[in-house]
């Protein structure tokens, strides 16, 4: 469970430039729960989800993860049962090093990096297992560089790494946004599949509609730092891309688009 | 022959602290002035050592353990004070500079000549052929090397060189294996300068001397290698990185001496040095491909 306790957070602080981000925001993740998360640009998504993962600190207010502070927890140690898919697809996998390099390094999240041999052998056939289903040929491709591999080839290979060891937290960045209409489809079928195989708490920043109300347990809508929608169960499941298609007509009246 | 000998011992010599640059320029992608200070500091600590009756290949491991501490300071000094990379290095290399004067108590050369070294010694002259005596130090470096190469080698294929060589293609992938990106960095730069305090303590053995300018353009001469090696002899894929770099050590040096047999004097050598490395860089950028970040 995540708990976003009256957070505070303004940009450029004690500038003529400030701007207020979040003013006492609250927002609770119950465990196995799917969140899709749209809202405008500027809307405060993406600094959610940076203020959840440490990238960002926050002015004040509290961040629970599984009922512990982690407020000033930094950044790589709340890694530790967090995965994290950005919409970059360059920014998942390392594109210097093989494939089976990339794998070995995700498989060994969780263990000390130590002298042992970085690649374990006897892991080889596990890696090619997993990678089969993608149905993009990666499991011939073990001793290719990634940074050979195509956008969509390597934001499937950052969603398998990013969830190959036991993570309590998905954190999914616009992670389909960089990608062609087909081989996002591929991708968004593979996160679902993955979360619900491995029961993980999600959280998806998506711009994509269909997306939000085709997948995830509960839909959150975003505007100037504070939530205008949030359904779940059947409300959820009875949303429509036109109700929030709606909903960000009005947005845009008030902001005068 | 003797120019050929010439150019294998210094380009061997220089290969050390070139392994050390493609550490941290080409895996950690971090530009490291340090080595222009942590280069003579091994000379000066071998120097000062065996004048103490110190065993020259024990100095040569205290060395390596002194420039690693060196470079884990300009680490420390880059990720715990936030101080930028390039600069880093400058703070690094001028304070050494001092330290390496009080290292070699005061002195800016101090000559080791009726020393023992690891070339020079009883135990060698034991039973080594004289007809092997010209061979003998390339012979040695060789020996020095390949051990310092398949070393690196070893450790870039453990989890923590794989490691090493994340962070320097993608530090946020780092940071999701829940891993301190900022430790990864001083570990690479306490590695590449224990190589270039290494190598300078052999420099140092083998001309039987140890001079404070010696330090002088070290990080161009080691990253000119780098490129020659890495750029030039990318296209052959059964040479490995740092192989590569070894050779493109002996290469560089090899470029260095022929200028110098064209009428060039010894004193031109750092203006050599640094025509030949723009040189070197504008025709790798001709060559077209920006980086020649590849590691084997």
């Amino acid at each position: 469970m995540i708990e976003l306790k009256g957070i505070h957070k303004y940009y450029n602080a004690g500038t003529v430039n400030e701007m207020c981000l979040f003013h006492n925001f609250n927002m609770n993740i119950q465990d196995h729960e799917f969140v899709s998360v749209v809202g405008s640009n500027g809307s405060g998504k993406t600094s959610l989800l940076n203020l959840i993962c440490g990238s960002i600190p926050v002015d004040s207010g509290s961040i629970l993860m599984n009922g512990k502070d982690i407020t000033k927890m930094p950044e790589f140690k709340r890694q530790q049962r967090i995965g994290r898919v950005y919409q970059n697809p360059a920014l998942g996998t390392c594109p210097h090093m093989t494939i089976l390099e990339n794998m070995s390094l995700a498989d060994n999240k969780g263990k000390p990096f130590n002298l042992r041999l970085g690649t374990n052998r006897k892991r080889i056939a596990f890696y090619r297992d997993i990678l089969r289903p993608l149905g993009l040929g990666l499991e011939d491709k073990l001793y290719v560089k990634v940074g050979a591999l195509s956008g969509g080839q390597r934001q499937a290979m950052a969603l398998l790494m990013s969830t190959m060891t036991p993570i309590d937290f998905l954190i999914l960045d616009e992670h389909t946004a960089a990608l062609d209409p087909k081989t996002a489809d591929i991708i968004m079928r593979l996160t679902d599949q993955i979360v619900r195989e491995k029961q993980l708490t999600t959280i998806m920043v998506t711009h994509n509609l269909r997306y939000a109300v085709e997948y995830g347990s509960r839909l959150y809508m975003m505007h100037q730092g504070q939530a205008i929608l949030d359904k779940v169960g059947t409300e959820k499941k009875n949303l429509k891309v036109e109700d929030i298609l709606d909903k960000f007509n009005e947005i845009s009246i008030e902001c005068g688009n | 022959m003797t120019i050929i000998l010439g150019v294998l011992e210094e380009g061997l010599i220089y290969a050390i602290l070139a392994l050390g640059i493609y550490i941290t320029y080409t895996i950690l992608d971090f530009p490291d002035l340090s080595v222009d200070g942590t280069f003579p500091m091994g000379a000066a600590l071998t120097s000062t050592l065996i004048l103490a009756g110190v065993n020259p290949v024990l100095s040569l491991f205290l060395a390596f353990l002194a420039g690693a501490a060196a470079g884990a300071l300009t680490g420390l000094i880059h990720v715990k004070c936030r101080v930028r990379d390039l600069l880093s290095g400058i703070i690094m290399m001028t304070a050494l500079y001092s330290v390496n004067l009080r290292i070699a108590g005061g002195k800016s050369n101090q000559p080791i000549f009726s020393k023992e070294t690891i070339f020079e010694n009883a135990f060698l002259a034991s039973f080594v052929p004289e007809a092997l005596n010209p061979y003998l130090v390339v012979l040695l470096l060789l020996v020095i090397v390949l051990l310092c190469k398949f070393g690196l080698d070893l450790f870039l294929n453990t989890r923590s060189g794989y490691l090493l060589r994340a962070v320097g293609d993608n530090e946020t992938l780092v940071t999701s294996l829940a891993k301190d990106k900022g430790k990864v960095k001083i570990l690479g730069l306490a590695i590449a300068n224990a190589f270039a305090a290494l190598s300078g303590a052999v420099y140092c053995q083998q001309k039987g001397f140890f001079e404070i300018t010696i330090g002088t353009g070290a990080m161009v001469i080691g990253l000119a290698s780098v490129i020659i090696g890495t750029q030039g002899l990318r296209r052959i894929p059964a040479i490995k990185a740092t192989t590569a770099v070894i050779l493109g050590s002996i290469l560089y040096k090899a470029c260095v001496s022929i200028a110098i047999s064209l009428g060039m004097e010894p004193s031109d050598l750092k203006l050599i040095t640094a025509v030949l490395f723009l040189l070197i860089l504008l025709v790798s950028k001709v060559r077209g491909r920006k980086r020649g970040k590849l590691h084997d």
